[in-house]
């Protein structure tokens, strides 16, 4: 290619985002695109004859159970967007407003929904709000009746919204923080006040951060697999791609054709809430005294606030009661609470958690840190450069949230597995980096939405103004772009983090040797006993002791650093 | 815009390599003698016998890899090219069959002596010396007492009890395509009592249905937190929960199957000769008598381990009737094994609701006429009963290779070719079905109203 071709596609002074967008590009081509093309193929395959067709798509939009399957699938995602935006806004907007006791602390809760493996809160859930759970026996014996909590695609919503709900939360609260309180005072002064207030000038600010947050329970709910599993709901997309994949012996082509709508059909409404967000400008300059003006609160709001807030936690935290409760128990069966109680369970799992937890801490962070690296990097070239095919390495790094975590465990095994390692270490698919890379593949687009989001409210002009000043570009970035989205990447590496800790559908096709095992391997072993699933649980609690501990310290560190940066 | 990817794809993974190995710790160099296990059983059962196992062969250390019976097929078929493990340990014959089918399993014969050639009608080891039984296993029914005293059900004796009204919403069982035990109990339902008539069974009881589980250890779970009141499992479950202080009873129906559960050489096993090690002491006095462990209860294969056992402990040497009444045609079941998995999930895992709403209405329907006799509604209750009970295809279809191949069809060679496409004919049956079902519900609602 020549020159002046090389030159169109990369703008002037910008070869250097070019060569990082190409590194990235081709580490996503490599642990992303090919792994799930190598499945991903036989959808296009006809199953008799081994030729291109598509004829297995007009099979999926004849057959009315994958019609009905979608519907559901959509149904239940906008569902729980809704539910999930009921229980963050009012969380995020208290905590972010109001000079309020305890924001650390609710913000680091509303992160423990997530570090929970989605099936371990299902069989929580339902052992507190099943048809015979303790909340419904209560009901049963002093009112006579029961609420239908866990049934059918109600009771995938409620576990879903309780799950995923942090998204929001994490994102609209950072977004919040960062609106400048100048916007606000100027409203006010102007004479808007209360809802006014908050619909008309906060809450669209803050726009950026829900949209990131609601896309990706929107996405993530629509193909999560092990919630509907566990409540045993069939007739959804991601349960359908599952069932038809793993089953032995058939090769129905039929669950790689949905795993290609769900990887479509996410990219599209990706692509939708791009369009939401288009010709619209949320960056401010100021970024002093960034932060909603903090009222303080009369003592009536106080106690309503906090009212409001326990009865959310409660609900939000109840997966988390019940593993407690769980890990302590003897027998729990059809009772309100468990008959005794006991530490055998912790003793039991005792030996093995060590190294689980390692394990865990070491994937995880290391997934992480790739993840804001690679997310704060594409950020960067999507919205701040003009070379071409920017969008399209968004578009790459996003649809990895839309591959099913068994489509990408089975890609691995089949790209990678005949790949040998260097000096004899043995397959690369069965090395433990694999699962690492597996795990950051997976987490990226979640640190990459509150990447972007952080980066949108970066106003351009302070780059600009340092570019004039002198700056180079590496330098810009250095000091000027990331420090001001340093809660948008600390948001990102959280929840990159915290959900990797608990990952479990990619993984558990690529643990190869039990010491490499990660925490919800461990989990999953443990639950899978007739005699009882106490050790498993036990090692639940410890899970998520573990990333709560890691989470409140990385809140901890940061606001220590935004402190010292106001004080420079 | 063309970019050289491939080659930055293999520069880049190159670098992702080097760096790799440079973090990876040097856990290759001099090492005792390692042996991987892919298994599907619960760690109760694995850890007992790695401790004892280490204890005895204190030079080979155990690896034990836990997969869903599905999955470990997948790992062991995706692995092959560079096989690490060496073990297959899992209940269903099934899937060694699928793994001995696709030349995934190397020959092992054992010189443990004083186990029998059958259990029940079944043998125990498979004829070829691909796999080993060491264990039997039945089907049959667990429930919870308690859940049972508070709703006030009988105890379920046959499979016919579970067809019975007062069950309704109160049994759970696993999906045949998703649990290998759950198949054959469906098997056996269908070989034992015949095609039609065992459809016929089949849908009635799931009529009853709360929930299909994903996992079939999703059954005894909902059985033991009392999610459910009873549970079609495989005996152990039922036997271990109990074992482990659980609210629970266990009862094998007439019609049973005993199985073997099995374990084999994984083909190019890294370390043959402790694998036979492991298997060797699996069929030992000492290894048969770690399966009367409380959280395993499984049923040992030597007779003479009995004498050990507790004392309601089932015994399928001396108890007869366990698993006599059917001879289990292994071979029918293999051949129509995804075939049967699919029909059942069209018509009763994913119809679910449809199925019990027909059930219900069915079910109201012959509470009233018990009442108020009325032959016109009579006459339209055997219909809608029929209506439910009618199956797309017919038992010889059923057994009929080319139309089973449909379900199974594995292109091993660019020229093979098949006919019929899975989905076209899952949605032919799918209309059937939910047509069926809302006719029968109607035909049940429009006599209901001449009452």
């Amino acid at each position: 290619m020549s020159a002046v071709t090389w030159a169109r596609l990369v703008p002037r002074g910008q070869w250097g985002p070019a060569i990082v967008a190409m590194l990235i590009g081709a580490f996503l081509l490599t642990f992303l695109a090919v792994p799930v093309a190598k499945v991903v193929f036989v959808a296009f395959q006809n199953p008799s004859t081994g030729d291109f067709t598509l004829l297995n798509f007009s099979d999926f939009f004849n057959t009315s159970l994958f019609r009905e399957s979608f519907w559901n699938s959509f149904y239940v995602a906008s569902m729980s967007v809704v539910v999930a935006t009921a229980i963050a806004l009012p969380l995020a907007y208290i905590t972010t407003r109001f000079n309020f006791g305890g924001a650390a602390i609710i913000q680091t809760l509303g992160i423990i929904p997530l570090i929970m493996p989605p099936f371990v809160g299902a069989v929580a859930m339902q052992l507190l709000f099943g048809g015979n759970g303790s909340v419904n026996l209560l009901l049963d014996d002093y009112f006579g009746f029961t609420i239908p909590f866990m049934e059918g695609l109600n009771g995938v919503i409620f576990v879903q919204s309780i799950h995923y709900f942090p998204f929001i939360l994490i994102n609209l609260s950072a977004s919040l923080a960062n609106i400048d309180r100048s916007m606000e005072e100027a409203a006010l002064s102007l004479g808007a006040s209360g809802m006014r207030l908050f619909r008309r000038v906060v809450f669209p600010l803050g726009m950026p951060g829900y949209i990131a947050g609601a896309s990706l329970v929107f996405l993530k709910v629509f193909d999560d697999l092990g919630t509907p599993l566990l409540l045993n709901v069939n007739n959804m997309l991601a349960p359908q791609a599952y069932l038809r994949i793993s089953s032995v012996g058939i090769s129905d082509p039929m669950g790689y054709v949905i795993s290609v709508i769900l990887v479509v059909f996410s990219l599209f409404s990706l692509w939708v809430s791009f369009l939401a967000m288009k010709g619209k400008d949320y960056a401010t300059t100021q970024k002093g005294g960034g932060g909603l003006m903090r009222r303080d609160l009369s003592t009536m709001e106080k106690l309503g606030c906090y009212a409001l807030i326990l009865f959310i936690l409660l609900v939000v935290l109840s997966p988390h009661i019940g593993l407690t409760l769980l890990s302590f128990g003897t027998i729990w069966s059809f009772s309100v609470l468990p008959d005794g109680f006991t530490f055998d369970h912790y003793l039991e799992m005792y030996n093995s958690a060590g190294q689980f937890i390692k394990n865990t801490l070491l994937y995880a962070g290391l997934a992480g840190l790739i993840d804001v690296i690679f997310g704060t990097a594409i950020a960067y070239v999507v919205w701040r450069t003009g070379i071409a095919g920017r969008k399209a390495l968004d578009f790459l790094a996003m649809a990895a949230l839309a591959v099913p975590g068994v489509v990408l465990g089975i890609g691995y095994l089949r790209a990678f597995y005949q790949v040998d390692l260097p000096f004899g270490g043995g397959s690369l698919a069965s090395f433990w980096l694999i699962i690492v890379i597996a795990l950051s593949v997976r987490r990226l687009p979640y640190a990459l939405r509150a990447c972007v989001a952080a980066l949108q409210q970066v106003s351009v002009s302070l780059e600009e103004a340092a570019e004039n000043l002198g700056a180079t570009k590496w330098g810009t970035v250095r000091r000027i772009v990331v420090p001001l989205m340093g809660g948008g990447i600390l948001a990102g590496f959280v929840t990159s983090f915290a959900t990797a800790a608990v990952e479990l559908s990619a993984t558990i096709m690529l643990v190869s040797n039990e010491a490499d095992a990660p925490l919800a391997y461990g989990i999953y072993v443990f639950m899978q006993s007739a005699a009882g699933r106490g050790s498993g649980a036990a090692l639940g609690i410890v899970a998520v002791l573990v990333v709560a501990i890691g989470t409140y310290a990385s809140h901890k560190i940061i606001e220590r650093t935004k402190n010292q940066q106001a004080m420079d | 815009m063309r970019l050289p990817s491939s080659r930055l794809t293999k520069i880049f993974s190159g670098l992702v390599l080097a760096g790799g190995v440079a973090l990876s710790p040097l856990t290759a160099m001099a090492q005792d003698q390692k042996l991987v296990i892919v298994t599907s059983f619960p760690s109760d059962l694995t850890k007992v016998f790695k401790d004892a196992f280490e204890k005895e062969y204190p030079a080979t250390k155990l690896e034990i890899l836990k997969k869903s019976t599905s999955s470990g097929i997948k790992y062991v078929q995706e692995t092959a090219g560079n096989n690490q493990s060496d073990l297959f340990w899992a209940s269903a014959p099934d899937a060694f069959e699928v793994l001995k089918g696709d030349n995934l399993l190397q020959e092992y014969r054992s010189r443990v002596d004083g186990i029998p050639d059958k259990v029940g009608a079944f043998p125990i080891n498979d004829p070829d010396g691909y796999y080993k039984g060491f264990a039997a296993a039945g089907y049959g029914f667990m429930w919870n007492t308690r859940y049972m005293k508070a709703k006030g059900l009988p105890e379920p004796k046959e499979w016919e009890d579970l067809r019975k009204p007062v069950y309704h919403g109160h049994l759970g069982m696993s999906a045949p395509s998703r649990s290998g035990t759950t198949h054959l109990t469906v098997e056996t339902i269908l070989q034992g009592k015949g095609w039609d008539e065992g459809w016929k069974v089949l849908k009635d009881m799931s009529g009853n249905f709360k929930t299909i589980t994903e996992r079939s250890f999703g059954v005894p779970d909902g059985v033991n937190s009392g999610n459910f009141g009873v549970g079609i499992v495989i005996d152990f479950f039922g036997l271990s929960s109990k074992g482990a202080g659980f609210p629970v009873e266990f009862r094998y129906p007439t019609v049973t199957t005993l199985v073997p559960a099995n374990i084999g050489v994984i083909k190019n096993a890294p370390n043959p000769e402790a694998a036979g090690k492991f298997i060797d002491f699996l069929l030992s006095e000492k290894g048969q008598e770690l399966l009367l462990d409380p959280k395993i209860r499984r049923l040992p294969v030597n007779p003479a381990i009995y004498a050990k056992a507790p004392a309601d402990f089932p015994n399928p040497f001396k108890d007869s009737s366990i698993g006599a009444a059917l001879k289990f045609d292994l071979d029918q079941s293999k051949e129509r094994y995804n075939l049967v998995n699919s029909l059942f999930d069209v018509m009763i895992t994913y119809r679910m609701e449809d199925l019990q709403e027909a059930t219900a209405k069915i079910q109201e329907l012959e509470a009233a006429l018990a009442e108020t006799p009325n032959d016109q509604a009579g006459s339209m209750l055997v219909l809608a009963k029929k209506l439910v009970a009618q199956v797309p295809i017919t038992e010889a279809q059923s057994l009929d290779k080319d139309f089973a191949a449909i379900f199974t069809k594995k292109r091993k060679k660019a020229t093979d070719t098949v006919t019929g496409r899975q989905a076209e004919v899952e949605q032919e049956w799918d209309t059937f079905t939910v047509n069926n079902y809302r006719k029968a519900t109607e035909v049940a609602e429009k006599a209901l109203d001449l009452l």
